[in-house]
């Protein structure tokens, strides 16, 4: 292959890598709360007051964009705060149904947000993000939850996820660790916001539909939550399958977007039937197979 | 006294579960809590450890109240405990569960953690080793890497006493700590106890092998029906008719 044609392929899937490096960390984001035990769906919601908050200040403020990022950050990490207070004390599903609603109420209240142009969203948003800042953004999140997972706080949020009542009677405070995973994972999800504003040019409120939630979650399945690059992993898988799949399709003489939807749905389905500690598990599974193989 | 119970009540519904009992451990007691199936006696732990509040009465712990306080700050305040149906982290291994249990005396922020910081290191190499040692002592030391799901029952409940006395209580809570043991492993858990109990902390001991808590117990409180219906040393209560009533049914 010569350079020539390299650089080609570069130029065409360029976006590719960026949209993993974001779907990574939005994946991170419901890692974050999954990581107790808690199933949070508000991550679009807090997606989009980053998304919003971050491109107001890029389009009517001088502010220096590590200052935007920061900002698209904090917004949903403060506004997670008073939401996990009550809703934190849901279990389960009903947590779950919660904080859909909260996503939706976030949605719809940028529909009918005139200064942000409802509906149409803001367009011609600078773009100020490239590959580094958003990898550079998923290396920190990666670290920060690397450096958690063995910690006494990491083990703490294993006992809430295995067992709360019984981690509280540790003299663990489950309350405390649970919002703080919110917050932190608000604060993943506003700032992949705020990057794929300054990424794609345009922010607008159908971009943070239900939809969205449940994209992140399939990400975070599909990898495996029980360690923390699993997500990543996930969000990588699927975010390239579709890629894929427009070649082969294209090749069969298939439309790609049904392909799309029927093989993503397939591969949720054969992970949770066949890896149900999604593929971050693959490696150790195959191993052990091996050593079985040898043994007998 | 460490630990009073004042006039403790808890219903479920129409049951009186506990119904006004009044009992306290002292510093360094084994305490020991007796009673036919259904007499209220894990109720009583949960409420001490704060898992259900009291419907009336007061608990104190060193002269605090702690009955209305969340079970964390119950931990905190000193009073950690096992339960009867184990309730080790299953995907932990032994040594994790321990380390779980050593939360409260473990103070090493996070940050130093993420910069690498010495100081946190040897935090965290000393909260291992005090873990292993705690299994040693619970005779469980050449198993501290297993997963807890993988332990056999009697392992399970030893890596349990492990883990509550991790954080160095002053009150520890066993729930039927040798259901399930074979005569060997009960004489070893009944030295542990003397030995928690020689070293200050106090015990307050749910048990149904009578053995066990004649031999180890300083008081024992008998319930039945949720009242106390006898209390004193082991000699006593083991005489007293209305103990042998509730066991083994009175005459005529």
């Amino acid at each position: 292959m010569s350079a020539e044609s390299l650089r080609d392929l570069w130029l065409t899937y360029q976006s590719t890598v960026a949209f993993i490096g974001l779907n990574g960390l939005l994946a991170l984001s419901v890692y974050t709360t999954l990581s107790c035990g808690q199933l949070s769906l508000a991550q679009a919601g807090f997606m989009a007051l980053g998304a919003y908050a971050s491109a107001v200040l890029t389009l009517h403020t001088q502010a220096p964009f590590p200052l935007v990022l920061l900002a698209g950050a904090a917004a949903p990490a403060l506004v997670a705060i008073p939401l996990g207070l009550p809703v934190l004390r849901l279990k389960g599903v009903f947590l779950a149904i919660a904080t859909i609603g909260f996503g939706e109420v976030i949605r719809i209240f940028f529909v009918n947000l005139d200064f942000t142009n409802g509906a149409l969203g803001l367009v011609a948003i600078p773009q100020r993000t490239g590959l580094p800042v958003i990898y550079a953004a998923l290396g920190g999140a990666l670290f920060v939850l690397w450096r958690i997972r063995g910690s006494r706080a990491g083990y703490a949020l294993e006992a809430i996820r295995e067992d709360e009542p019984a981690a509280r009677t540790m003299g663990i405070d489950a309350s405390a660790y649970k919002l703080s995973m919110l917050v932190l994972g608000a604060a993943l999800a506003g700032l992949a916001g705020a990057l794929d504003a300054h990424f794609n040019f345009m922010v607008a409120p159908s971009n943070y539909s239900f939809g969205r939630v449940v994209d992140m979650l399939v990400y975070a399945v599909v990898g495996g939550t029980t360690v923390f690059y699993g997500p990543v992993l996930g969000a990588a898988f699927l975010t390239l399958l579709p890629e894929v799949l427009r070649e082969v399709g294209s090749r069969v003489g298939l439309q790609p977007g049904p392909l799309r939807l029927f093989v993503n749905g397939l591969v949720l389905l054969l992970v949770i039937l066949f890896l149900p500690n999604g593929i971050a598990s693959l490696p150790g599974r195959l191993r052990r197979r091996r050593a079985g193989a040898h043994a007998a | 006294m460490l630990l009073r119970l004042a006039g403790v009540r808890r219903t479920f519904g129409g049951l009186r579960a506990v119904d006004g009992v009044d009992f306290a451990v002292g510093e360094g007691e084994v305490h020991g809590l007796i009673g036919p199936n259904g007499a209220g006696k894990t109720t009583l732990l949960n409420l001490v450890s704060g898992l259900i509040r009291p419907s009336g009465g007061e608990i104190s712990l060193g002269g605090h109240r702690i009955d209305r306080l969340p079970s964390h700050r119950i931990a905190a305040l000193g009073v950690t405990r096992t339960y009867q149906n184990i309730r080790l982290f299953p995907a932990l291994s032994a040594v994790e569960n321990v380390l779980v249990g050593s939360h409260l005396r473990r103070s090493d922020p996070l940050w130093g953690r993420m910069l690498f910081l010495p100081g946190y290191r040897r935090e965290e190499a000393d909260a291992l080793q005090r873990a292993l040692s705690l299994l040693a002592r619970v005779g469980m030391e050449e198993r501290s890497r297993e997963r807890a799901s993988n332990l056999s029952y009697g392992e399970q409940r030893r890596v349990e006493i492990a883990r509550a006395l991790a954080s160095a209580p002053r009150v520890i809570l066993l729930d039927e700590p040798t259901a399930g043991m074979n005569p060997t492993e009960v004489a070893s858990i009944a030295a542990l106890i003397r030995e928690v109990a020689r070293a200050g902390q106090s015990v307050l001991l749910v048990e149904h092998n009578v053995k066990l808590v004649m031999d180890v117990c300083d008081r024992i409180t008998v319930l039945n029906f949720g009242k106390v219906i006898a209390d004193g040393t082991p000699a006593a209560v083991t005489a007293d008719p209305a103990v042998i009533a509730a066991y083994l049914g009175s005459e005529g």
